[in-house]
């Protein structure tokens, strides 16, 4: 074990971790203030916010020895016997100066700029400043350009930290923005004719420390310190990358990606961090009707839950169509509530959207051509129940001889899923039941019309394309009208209280051995379903 | 110290002989001899050892020992190894180079395939420049004739050593002449100086082990492999037996003379000749008549020296006993008692402002910070408190403090720190002067116009 001193404080480290000195600090919950370093990106050492002392300790005297000049804690790496000072007189003042260099020509126009609150050069200067304002310079004022079409660029906010700069070199690898000029003149800027234009652009505007790289799909919607955020799954794709949903009142403002080495890093791509326009689409259905002859009546989910379960009872044969979209835990509710009807119900995977090709970006980043978040979860599922896995296509297909009495079709795909033709072949079963968020060709038929959830609603566990289990709660309520599938579930299987989605994984994990590593709690980067097969 | 204006000059002795620049001529005053001795003698090893052991320390600025730069190179490297060398002469008042690459490019080529020879670097890249366009022919000449005659290309001279030399041709950037700055730009990136560890000369040029040498000092190698490395020991100043860190000072140097002095001119003298001795014996003393009141003492990131400090030695070490930064590159801009420090100080401040790369936040704002305290208080609205402020800042930017990457900083320092400091009742006085209201205020000045201004 290595032993690093930071600020005094001994903290072990391991012996094949590269840490330097801002993780290590880290380690000894010290922050050291940093702009320019991002664990993801290449270490440039340039904002020199983190200067601190740094020394040795001799193994075996146990005599330290300072270097007489700062250093930037970035650059430097923690080994065994490695001391930082980051509380000395000389670093405290170190900060004070960058601060108020920074400051020189910002237009601290905080009270109209979008980072106000989240901002790193707010908080460190509250932190480190100067009380007083020095410099006789004025600021210039807000001059702004876009840099493409999702990212403005506010330029005299700008501290030249070069992440966004870095980020684009390193992770997409497109390379679209540079360092225009010189000295104080400097910009951040694109080649004329090539706008930032790559699918994970959005980046940028998290990684900036300031409030220089702005998004214009968030732009002056929401000040930050009103929104909630809440730990979720970008629900966009199958390679599931962990996110935050800043809500307030029970909107969406934006997504922005939460770090997890095993899946996204720190990064998501453009697709998931605007794809949530649907959950506040006008479109979206939000009263549950059931058809009384010709006629489709809006009722009240009290009443229509056990007319629900009646029909369901009384209708024969069954067959349910669990969605990619819908959590583990809402998959396995409804398999085993119409099979506790029916126990020879057909369960059938819902169609999986695919769109284009997986595409993998120069730093390892990959958005995945299967356009939902759950297939492996709901399959797992399905083949835990079923001997024989029955597609979407072979159930169109041979639904009209099986001789259903009804069928249970769950959707909450974001994009139109499907056509009249499908519609057409399913029409032969004489109640659908069609749980949705828009309406369908499906839905206009259906018996009942049933709204359901979108990702940001949802609450249970999703399964990624490398067998990755990861667990969320809800970011917003539905809204009024619509029960959550993973409610409706519950309650149809005559469940107390609310639904509970860590019971349900619970239970999950015990029956099914594909899940049996979901074990609770399920951490925050989730579990990896591989590590009790490959044993 | 002896009568320095007698010594026989050395790196000029064909400077100024016509079509100097050419290799027949070069060759008839004995040029290329040295490079067929090594090459047909010597080993690597020994030319590495014989460039240690003279002493000879790197012309370009900084002053670090050649031998000890090249031995840091990893030994058994597979290749290639690059050798830079630095012709990338911007610091104001700095002229040798172009004095050699115009007039004696092969003395200067000689060095550098002796160098290469030394280093087993088998190819150089030439970063010169931009404003050179002389120089650029005259180098991309003396190349050719070295291509056409063995000297360069492929078996130089029949031996198993190959080289290939190549000239660049930089875009004017001050920072380019920067090692790292340079490797950057050779890339074709951005000067923007990297972070050290790793070294050049372990990890330079696309990735692999880098000499970077300026012009002057291969051309020295050029002497220490004809003459030996005693000859070259015996010129210059022996080191401080009290500093054991001091390796001394040898060889012949090119100082460049420039400023209020009747004759300015690059002259070469033995290191360690006084700055009063470089202005009466080959600078035919202060022009006009007129009495001196400052001098730069090697480039004006070096800082300044008073009239009364005159007799500073330039060597590496004299300057820094006088609060100056070091030697530099020995290029001595003489102010006479015309001159306004602000003035100085303005134009100075106005050049590193210019030239910082924008990469270090105290460098970049500092820089731009210190040109408009000095633009305010030259336009008549500056304060006293301005001057610690500027002492502040000057004090606090730069390698030395460790808050930057190269030390660029630190050059921006040094002129502010030592005019302000040597010359502050000046200072004082025009501020009073010109601001009899405001020159006593302390509270935030509300911000000008004028110095909005970029």
């Amino acid at each position: 074990m290595a032993i690093v001193i930071v600020d005094g404080q001994e903290i072990e480290i391991g012996d094949g971790e590269r840490l330097n000195g801002i993780q290590a600090a880290q380690r000894a919950g010290i922050e050291i203030p940093h702009y320019c370093w991002h664990p993801g990106l290449t270490v440039v050492a340039s904002c020199r916010m983190c200067l601190v002392e740094t020394g040795r300790r001799d193994p075996a005297s146990g005599a330290i020895s300072m270097m007489p000049k700062l250093v930037p804690a970035c650059q430097t790496p923690a080994r065994d016997g490695t001391v930082f000072v980051t509380n000395s007189q000389q670093v405290t003042d170190a900060r004070a100066m960058v601060e108020e260099d920074l400051l020189i020509r910002h237009p601290i126009d905080c009270p109209i700029c979008d980072k106000a609150g989240e901002c790193h050069l707010q908080d460190y200067h509250f932190q480190h400043g100067r009380e007083q304002r020095r410099a006789d310079i004025k600021p210039f004022t807000s001059r702004r350009r876009p840099l493409g079409d999702s990212v403005t660029l506010f330029v005299d906010r700008c501290v030249m930290c070069s992440r966004c700069v870095r980020f684009c070199r390193e992770i997409p690898g497109t390379s679209e923005l540079m360092v225009t000029n010189r000295g104080a003149h400097e910009e951040i800027d694109v080649f004329p004719g090539f706008p930032l234009a790559n699918k994970m652009a959005g980046n940028v505007v998290d990684l900036c420390p300031v409030g220089a790289l702005g998004d214009r799909d968030f732009l002056y919607s929401q000040r930050v310190w009103f929104m909630q955020n809440h730990d979720q799954i970008c629900a966009g794709c199958s390679t599931g990358c962990s996110i935050h949903v800043d809500e307030n009142q029970d909107r969406i403002y934006r997504l922005r990606p939460r770090p997890n080495p095993h899946v996204n890093q720190w990064w998501m791509c453009d697709e998931g961090r605007y794809g949530w326009k649907h959950a506040h689409d006008e479109r979206r259905q939000t009263a549950p009707r059931r058809r009384d002859g010709e006629q489709l009546r809006v009722e009240e989910w009290g009443e229509l839950i056990p007319q629900l379960d009646a029909d369901l009872r009384a209708a024969g044969r069954l067959a349910a169509v669990l969605s990619p979209h819908l959590t583990v835990e809402e998959a396995w509710l409804l398999a085993s509530y119409i099979r506790a009807i029916d126990p020879q119900a057909w369960l059938v995977p819902g169609p999986v959207p695919v769109v284009g090709q997986d595409e993998t970006f120069g730093g390892g980043f990959t958005i995945h051509a299967e356009k939902c978040p759950n297939r492996r979860g709901v399959q797992a599922v399905v083949s835990a129940l079923s001997d024989e896995l029955i597609t979407w296509e072979q159930f169109l297909e041979r639904a009209a001889g099986e001789g259903f009495g009804a069928v249970w079709i769950s959707g909450g795909y974001p994009a139109a899923w499907h056509g009249e033709s499908e519609a057409e072949q399913l029409a032969a079963i004489p109640l659908r039941i069609v749980q949705d968020i828009f309406p369908s060709p499906l839905w206009e038929q259906a018996g009942y019309q049933l709204p359901g959830a979108v990702f940001a609603e949802r609450e249970g566990s999703y399964v990624n394309f490398d067998d990755r289990l990861q667990s969320f709660r809800w970011a917003i309520r539905p809204p009024a009208g619509v029960q959550t599938e993973g409610r409706l579930f519950w309650r149809l299987a005559g469940r107390r209280g609310m639904y509970q989605a860590d019971e349900v994984l619970l239970e999950v994990a015990r029956r099914v051995a594909y899940f049996a590593a979901a074990v609770q709690p399920v951490p925050e980067v989730g579990v990896d379903l591989k590590v009790l097969s490959l044993a | 110290m002896p009568d320095v204006g007698a010594t026989e000059p050395v790196l000029l002795a064909l400077v100024g002989r016509p079509d100097s620049h050419t290799r027949a001529v070069y060759e008839q005053a004995g040029g290329y001899q040295a490079l067929r001795r090594a090459v047909g003698e010597l080993a690597p090893e020994n030319v590495r050892e014989l460039v240690k052991s003279s002493g000879l320390r790197g012309r370009g600025g900084a002053g670090f020992p050649t031998g000890l730069k090249w031995t840091f190179l990893p030994q058994d490297h597979p290749g290639p190894i690059y050798f830079c060398l630095n012709a990338d002469e911007s610091e104001p008042g700095t002229f040798n180079n172009r004095i050699l690459m115009e007039d004696d490019p092969h003395q200067v080529l000689e060095g550098l395939i002796l160098s290469c020879y030394a280093t087993r670097a088998t190819t150089a890249y030439i970063y010169m420049r931009y404003e050179y366009p002389l120089a650029w022919q005259r180098m991309q000449a003396a190349v050719d004739e070295c291509y056409a005659a063995g000297y360069l290309g492929r078996n130089v001279l029949g031996s198993q050593f190959s080289l290939d030399v190549y000239l660049h041709r930089g875009a004017a950037a001050y920072i380019c002449g920067e090692e790292t700055g340079l490797i950057e730009s050779l890339e074709g990136k951005r000067a923007w100086p990297r972070i050290k560890p790793p070294f050049p000369a372990v990890e330079g040029l696309f990735h692999k082990p880098t000499v970077v040498n300026n012009i002057e000092t291969v051309a020295c190698v050029k002497h220490i492999v004809d003459r030996g490395a005693d000859w070259f020991r015996s010129i210059g100043v022996p080191p401080d037996p009290n500093n054991p860190r001091d390796p001394g000072s040898f060889g012949p140097k090119l100082y460049c003379l420039s400023g209020h002095v009747e004759r300015p001119g690059c002259y070469e003298a033995p290191l360690g000749i006084t700055v009063r001795q470089l202005i009466d014996q080959f600078g035919g003393g202060i022009r006009g008549g007129r009495r001196a009141k400052a001098a730069i003492p090697g480039g004006i990131s070096m800082g300044l020296l008073t009239a009364d400090e005159l007799d500073c030695p330039l060597d590496f070490a004299g300057p820094g006993r006088y609060g100056c930064l070091g030697l530099g590159t020995a290029a001595v801009v003489v102010m006479d008692e015309t001159v306004s420090m602000i003035d100085f100080l303005e134009n100075s401040c106005q050049f590193f402002e210019h030239e910082s790369c924008g990469q270090c936040t105290p460098c970049r704002e500092g820089t731009s910070w210190a040109l408009k305290m000095m633009r305010r208080i030259k336009a008549g609205r500056g304060r006293l408190i301005d001057l610690d402020l500027l002492l502040e800042i000057a004090d606090s930017i730069g390698i030395m403090p460790g808050t930057t990457i190269c030390g660029l900083a630190d050059g921006a320092a040094w002129p502010i720190k030592n005019a302000i400091r040597k010359f502050r009742g000046e200072f004082e006085e025009y501020i009073r002067r010109t601001n009899p209201q405001g020159c006593h205020e302390t509270a935030p000045v509300p911000a000008l116009d004028l110095v909005a201004l970029h």
